[in-house]
Order: structure tokens, then C-alpha cells, then sequence
């Protein structure tokens, strides 16, 4: 029976309740000045993770946050530790970095840090891609188990079930694994104050994007971004005779 | 019976149903009556669950209840025609009916001519003639009972938010313009016939609803926003806008309404301003009576008065717009309003506070002022009464893991955000480390802030649960605040009426004290499973006399209608109820507005 040496990767993005606006030029969504928060999903993760070392104590020898992304990140990152994050790891870069980038830099990060079990959100809510958990265990050749509603850890067994069309499926894998977290996994906590004090002196340390090698250029060009159509207003009937006059005009009837 | 699709979805037509049903369950959808009223919120969402008026709220409470329902499954399930999004919806099917299930049985209001038998029907007023239907139905849409509406057509406009009130009137008024206003009051005032004047019906002392059968006047029709200026801030609009969307609209455009209340989904702004509402965040934007440029009021006889002034200053005669602010329709109806607003903060925090005293909840609010000074926008405390109360009817977890006995929320508003978040982690730190709070968290991310405000907004809605509340909104000295809550809680067990782990089952579930600490004014509502003569007596006089002696206020910001319209001798002198009801006579000598209430003319 192994310890566990979590990885938790998290990204800062525009806040959930904000509705975004498009940028001037149309290729970007406008982010001067809005608020920005920790993805939802990554929150589920960092709690799953922290539940985790509520159940198994000890054996949870290590959760490290990790974040790539602009240096106002570290707010994420401070957060995610005053949650119960032991450490938190910054790659500093302004740089747009796609999916396969951020898998391959995370791989460099398990196999520095001795990592065996990453939790991963599913997506993140601003490109919505959902490949980065997927694309990292197929770079290490590790299980996974992805939209994880339940979480299970055994002696070195985590059995996972997943959100799928219809249903749940239920799997199980051996360590080391990635999981990546679906909405009814649970409900993150609150950072409480004592908490927050105490992670702003744990460690954070910052890489540049360089230390982690080649191939991590985008390969993709956004050509444009658009809002959705507005939403045709409805019509209003008087009553019941009127609705039927509509539905009869409409040819439902 | 859904049109079939045109995908080829095998989503069966039964399953469908089912999702539809269940998901209209949970964003119950505006009932649509002859007259196309807009059903309130809060009406919609009564007893059984925190009305989550945002539909961000919504949508996450969606998912979360989601997580509440059991699980059968912990093998493959072949449910062929259920996608897994039209499982969602049906999961909170369950979390709905669950909530509703436990809810009490609907009990019966009692009628206010009742409940105050001392209050006698004015004998000079007429009844309702069919000429007088007649002839306002001519004028805009109406609901009368001699139009075949029913008792249930009539109730929401009888009853109040509360389900403490109810009237019995037979005819209900919508008028779309000024000039309806106009001549509905003017043929009232020849008839002499009652009316009372109604906005969004979320009024806490029984003002906006009837006692006998006078007439309600119903504003809601008349919700034109009116003209915006972009660069003064000024909004002009229909009394009967509703606060949230003149919110939103002006959100839109980079200010926000000087007002904000729990109520805000279905109060109006004309409401609000005829009870000078207070709300969460006069500490920072000031009272209406400051923001409120001017006031267009049909006067009792039928006499337009427009004093809507869009200018920040002028200072030519009498403000008359100050008489209606706070005059609970019993001058005039207020049928528009220009009010001054702020700018939209670019930055906002919300924190939240467990403190161990009450001495240090003051000590807090001192170093808070301190600390943040002109970005602090609310300051309201909370006892643990409250929040347990509020983690029982909705069945959340509390976001502090302690069990303070006393909690703080804050929240600042700024233009900066690095320059509020240094501010207020400072404060943070200080408060922490010199153990002026015991426990807290800071919310980190807009989700996070508004359901930390669901704990303090959803407090009203939570004590209803259980059958009935007796609100107390009184503003007394800052250093006694808690101790009223204190006694009248220590005089409820003296008189056996208190629930206690011994006896779980009394009259009294428990005596809550919360509000906002900045301004002074504690909400004291004591929760009961039904109201009861023996509760009453304990309370009343007690309380009332309990601030007369501290010469304090014994309704803050709610206002007197019904409820306090006997008491109002506490707090104020003889001399200025006799000149109060000069002004009332002279504006109105038939005493046609909104009878029985406020500061009665003839008493």
C-alpha cells in the first residue's frame, strides 16, 4: 500500500457568474479589468483531494497545487492551499498555452515530484476543451478515469464512477491514475480565515515556462469568436381560446 | 403535447414530459393570469426553499441538489431513453418535493379585521357600486369579484407576504398610466370609497393590503423605466419598476440602484420609496431621502402632483417629494420616481465573520470603519439563532465549520481592486491575529459571495418556515442592540413558551436577533408555529416600552402600517403626532388613503 502523492492542476479563468464579452477584435474574450476566480471544476478537485487525506490521514503524503498561467495565478494558488493544498507550483508564463502544451509540461511534473494520482477538472469554463486530463495519461501511460461523481481509494485500488449518456459506469484501476472531476463529486469548502493565513507561508514556487523543453507552442489559430443568436422573444396569448387560435395558426394543431 | 423533434433524438415523448414538468418545477415560471400579473418570487418560492432570484444561483443550486439525491447506482443502468442532462432535472424533482414535504400544511390567515377587532370600518365610506366597476373598468384592467374572480383570483392582493394580513376586498385596479391613477382617485374621493395603494406586496406591517374592502390599486402595470443619464447617474421611472430589473438595467449601463434588499425580485421602487426602505447597504449610499431627486404623486383627490425633478440641487420652496418619501400611501401615490445613482463598483469582497461577544462585534465594527473607511458598503450581524435556523429550512452546510455565537458579514465596494484587496486583507490579519474574530472566510469568487449573502438575505424566508414570525425592526443604541434579543428570548422560557430540548415542541421555535449593526437596527423576529395570543402578550408592550426608555425607534426602516400604527406613541411626541395629522387632513380630508394604517388622523 502506497502513499499518495496528489497533483492537483488548477487554472485561473473568468469568474463563473460573469457573463463574458467579446474583445474588440473578435478572436479573444475581454478580460481587462473583470473578475477572475479558480475554475469550478478545479475547486471539486482540490476538495476531492483534500477529502481524501480526511479519510486516508497519513497515507496522503503529499497534495501539490499547480498552475500555468499569468503571476496574478499565485492568488489561485493561495487559495487552493488555504483549502488544504500542502504546496503550490507556478509556471509563470503570458503565453496561451493549448491542452497537449499544458499535458506535456504536467508530465514533466509527475515525473519530477513522484506524483501518482492526479485529479484534474474536467474542462475548464473558458475554452471548454475537457482533453488535458485525457491527454496526460495517455502521455504517461497511466489509467484514467474521467467525470468522476464518486471517488474510492483502496489499498492501492481507486474505483471511480463516472458520469456517462444514461447513466453511471462504474470503474476501477490501479495507482498511478488520473481522475478528472464532474459537478456531483462534491461541494468545495470554504477557505476559512485561519486557513488562509496559514497559506500565504506555505511554499509556492515558480518555474518559467522554459525549464519545461520544446513542443509547446500552439498549433491552433482561433479565427473567430461569437455570441450565440439572441433568443427569439416569445409571444403572449390572452387565454385559453388564444392559445389554441396560435397553436391552430401554427399548423401544431 | 411537445412537437417531435426533428433529430433524430430517441428521447421518448413520456421522458420529455417528465423533464419539462421537473424542470419547470424548479424555475417555477410566472403564472400567467387573465391580467398577465407577474407572480412574485417570493409568493412562488413561499415557505418551502430560499428564493434564488439570480440565475446563477439557480443554476448551481441545480447541480448541487442534484448531488442531494440518493443514489441507487452502483452498477451500469441501461436507461436508454434518459439522456444524462434530463436525469439532472429529474434528480431535483426530488430535492423540490423533499423541501415541500415538509413543509406545514397551509393554515388559513386570519382576516386583519379580526385579528383587530378595535378597528372599525369607517362609516362614512361608501361600498363599491356597479357603476363605480363599471366605470374603472372603462379606465384599465381590472379583477373584481363581480367580474367572476374568485376568492383565490383576489388573494394575493389580499394577503401579505407574511401570510399575517389579510383584507377583504372585492375589486383590484391596475392602472397603466398617471392619468388612470388620476382619475381612479378622483372618482374615489367624490364616492368616497377606500383604496389602498399596492407595489410588489412584500411589506413587513401589513401596509399594503387591506383591512375591510377598500380598494387596491395595484401598481404593477406601470413599469416603464423612463429615461437614464449616463453621465449624471439619474434614473426616472414608474413607480411600478420592479428593484431588481431597475438594478439590472442600470448594472447595464455602469451604475447600481442606491437600494438593496432581500425583497428586491419583487419589490417596486414606488414601494420602496413610500416606506423609505432602508435595506442592506445604507451605510454606504445614504437613505432615499437623500438619493430620491424627485417624486410625480397623484394626490388623494385626483390632482397630479409632478415634482419629478431631475436636478441634484434646488433649493425653491418646500420639498415636497420628502412628505411622500416614507408617507405609506396615505397622502398620494407615488406613480414615478428620479432617484441619483452610484457607480457599479468594479470590485467587490464579501467576508464573512465568527465572533465570540457581542462586546467584540462592536470592537470589529470599529476596526472595521477604521480599516476600510469610505470601501465599506455593509456591515450586518447575524446570532448563530439565525443561521441555524437558516441551515435546518434549507439544508445547507453553514460555510464557517465552528460555532460561533455571533456572526459578522462585510462587504467592501471599490474602483480598485488591488487597492480594496490590500485594505481588506490587512483588516483580515489584524482581526485574526488579535483574536477579535474566532473564525471566518472570504468569499473567492462571485458564486461564493452571493450564497454567503443567501445566509443573511435568506434569514426573513427561513423563519416563516414554521408557521408564522413576529417581526421586530427597531433601531436602538449600538451597545444595547443585542441585549433586547437577549431579554425578550430569557422572558419566552420564563413563560414556558420556548421551545427547549425538553419541551421541542412549543409555540416558540426561537428568538432571533440579526441587522445591520451599521446603521444601528436590529431585526428581532421571534419564530412560531403559529401566531398566539399568549406570544403576543409577552412581547407587546415589552418591547415598545423596553425602547421607549432608551428613547430608540420602534421601526426602523419597516415602517408602521397595520403593526405599529398603535405603538407609534413610543417614539414619538404628542406634539408631533398632532401636526403629522394636520398634514394628513389636509391632504386628504375624506381619509380615503390607505385607512387604518400609519399615523391615523383621528385617533
Amino acid at each position: 500500500m502506497s502513499n499518495l502523492r496528489i497533483l492537483v492542476p488548477i487554472k485561473r479563468v473568468l469568474d463563473y457568474a460573469i457573463k463574458p464579452r467579446i474583445a474588440a477584435s473578435g478572436k479573444a474574450i475581454d478580460l481587462t479589468g473583470q473578475k477572475m476566480s479558480l475554475n469550478p471544476f478545479d475547486e471539486l478537485s482540490i476538495e476531492a483531494s483534500v477529502r481524501l487525506r480526511e479519510a486516508h490521514g497519513a497515507r496522503i503524503s503529499d497534495i501539490l497545487a499547480f498552475s500555468a498561467g499569468p503571476t496574478k495565478s499565485q492568488d489561485a494558488l493561495r487559495t487552493a492551499m488555504a483549502m488544504g493544498a500542502d504546496r503550490g507550483l507556478l509556471v509563470d508564463t503570458n503565453n496561451e498555452l493549448e491542452p497537449l502544451a499544458v499535458a506535456k509540461i504536467l508530465k514533466k511534473v509527475v515525473e519530477k515530484e513522484n506524483i501518482n494520482l492526479v485529479i484534474l477538472g474536467k474542462q475548464s469554463i473558458d475554452d471548454d476543451a475537457g482533453q488535458t486530463g485525457q491527454m496526460l495519461a495517455g502521455l504517461l501511460g497511466w489509467g484514467q478515469a474521467t467525470q468522476a461523481a464518486e471517488i474510492e481509494l483502496k489499498d492501492d485500488v481507486v474505483k471511480v464512477v463516472k458520469e456517462v449518456d444514461g447513466g453511471t459506469e462504474t470503474v476501477q484501476g490501479k495507482l498511478p491514475m488520473v481522475v478528472t472531476t464532474d459537478l456531483r463529486l462534491n461541494e468545495p469548502r470554504y477557505a476559512s480565515l485561519p486557513n488562509i493565513m496559514k497559506a500565504k507561508k506555505k511554499k509556492l514556487d515558480k518555474e518559467t515556462l522554459e525549464s519545461y523543453g520544446e513542443g509547446l507552442q500552439g498549433r491552433l489559430e482561433i479565427l473567430e469568436i461569437a455570441e450565440p443568436p439572441p433568443r427569439q422573444g416569445g409571444g403572449k396569448v390572452e387565454d385559453v381560446s388564444g392559445l389554441v387560435g396560435k397553436l391552430k395558426e401554427l399548423g401544431a394543431i | 403535447m411537445p412537437a417531435e423533434q426533428a433529430s433524430g433524438n430517441k428521447v421518448g415523448q413520456k421522458s420529455r414530459r417528465a423533464i419539462f414538468r421537473a424542470r419547470d418545477k424548479y424555475f417555477v415560471p410566472a403564472k400567467t393570469r387573465r391580467d398577465n400579473r407577474r407572480v412574485p418570487a417570493s409568493e412562488q418560492l413561499q415557505g418551502s426553499k430560499i428564493s434564488a432570484m439570480n440565475p446563477s444561483i439557480v443554476l448551481r443550486n441545480a447541480t448541487r441538489a442534484a448531488v442531494r439525491r440518493p443514489l441507487a447506482q452502483s452498477v451500469r443502468i441501461a436507461v436508454p431513453a434518459l439522456r444524462v442532462a434530463g436525469r439532472r432535472w429529474a434528480s431535483t424533482e426530488g430535492a423540490a418535493t423533499t423541501a415541500a414535504e415538509t413543509e406545514p400544511t397551509k393554515k388559513v390567515t386570519k382576516l386583519t379585521a379580526d385579528s383587530y377587532p378595535n378597528l372599525q370600518r369607517g362609516s362614512h365610506f361608501s361600498k363599491i357600486t356597479a357603476e363605480d366597476v363599471a366605470y374603472f373598468e372603462s379606465i384599465c384592467p381590472i379583477i373584481s369579484a363581480d367580474r367572476g374572480a374568485t376568492e383565490d383570483d383576489l388573494k394575493p392582493f389580499n394577503q401579505d407576504w407574511m401570510n399575517k394580513y389579510r383584507g377583504q376586498t372585492r375589486l383590484v385596479v391596475k392602472p397603466k398610466s398617471t392619468e388612470d391613477v388620476s382619475k381612479i382617485l378622483k372618482h374615489c374621493n367624490e364616492r368616497k370609497l377606500a383604496v389602498v395603494p399596492q407595489g410588489g406586496n412584500t411589506g413587513l406591517v401589513g401596509g399594503s393590503v387591506p383591512v375591510f374592502d377598500e380598494i387596491v390599486i395595484n401598481m404593477a402595470s406601470m413599469n416603464n423605466i423612463r429615461s437614464f443619464d449616463e453621465v449624471s447617474g439619474i434614473l426616472t421611472c414608474d413607480a411600478g419598476v420592479i428593484l431588481e430589473t431597475a438594478d439590472s438595467y442600470l448594472r447595464e449601463h455602469g451604475y447600481i440602484f442606491p437600494l438593496d434588499l432581500g425583497a428586491k425580485g419583487s419589490c417596486h421602487v414606488g414601494g420602496n420609496v413610500a416606506c423609505n426602505a432602508g435595506g442592506l447597504r445604507l451605510l454606504r449610499y445614504g437613505s432615499l431621502h437623500g438619493t430620491v431627486l424627485g417624486v410625480e404623486a397623484v394626490l388623494p383627490d385626483g390632482t397630479i402632483l409632478n415634482d419629478l425633478s431631475q436636478l441634484r440641487k434646488n433649493n425653491t420652496g418646500y420639498d415636497l417629494k420628502q412628505l411622500f418619501i416614507g408617507s405609506e400611501g396615505t397622502i398620494g401615490i407615488i406613480t414615478a420616481i428620479s432617484i441619483v445613482c452610484p457607480q457599479k463598483p468594479k470590485s467587490q469582497n464579501v467576508a464573512f465573520f465568527g465572533v465570540e461577544s457581542f462586546d467584540k462585534v462592536q470592537q470589529t465594527f470599529v476596526k472595521t470603519k477604521q480599516a476600510l473607511s469610505e470601501i465599506l458598503s455593509a456591515f450586518e450581524m447575524m446570532d448563530s439563532n439565525s443561521q441555524n435556523i437558516v441551515g435546518q429550512v434549507t439544508g445547507r452546510k453553514h460555510p464557517l465549520e465552528s460555532k460561533p455565537p455571533f456572526y459578522i458579514l462585510i462587504e467592501t465596494s471599490g474602483s480598485n481592486p488591488e487597492h480594496d484587496s490590500e485594505k481588506l486583507n490587512a483588516l483580515l490579519e489584524d482581526l485574526m491575529e488579535n483574536e477579535f474574530i474566532s473564525d471566518g472566510t472570504l468569499a473567492e469568487s462571485e458564486t461564493q459571495q452571493k450564497e454567503l449573502w443567501a445566509w443573511r438575505e435568506g434569514i426573513a424566508e427561513a423563519l416563516g418556515h414554521f408557521g408564522g414570525v413576529y417581526k421586530y425592526d427597531v433601531s436602538i443604541p449600538l451597545k444595547e442592540l443585542y441585549v433586547l434579543v437577549d431579554d425578550v428570548r430569557a422572558k419566552m422560557k420564563d413563560a414556558g413558551l420556548l421551545s427547549t430540548p425538553e419541551n421541542p415542541e412549543n409555540v416558540v421555535v426561537d428568538c432571533v436577533g440579526y441587522g445591520h449593526m451599521g446603521d444601528s437596527n436590529l431585526h428581532l423576529n421571534v419564530a412560531v408555529r403559529q401566531f398566539d395570543k399568549r406570544v403576543e402578550k409577552v412581547l407587546e408592550p415589552f418591547i415598545y416600552e423596553w425602547i421607549q426608555k432608551r428613547r430608540g425607534s420602534i421601526s426602523a426602516e419597516h415602517g408602521l402600517g397595520v403593526a405599529k400604527s398603535d405603538f407609534v406613541q413610543y417614539s414619538r411626541g404628542p406634539t408631533e403626532l398632532a401636526v403629522m395629522k394636520g398634514l394628513k387632513t389636509m391632504f386628504d380630508p375624506n381619509g380615503i388613503m390607505n385607512p387604518y394604517k400609519y399615523v391615523k388622523a383621528n385617533a
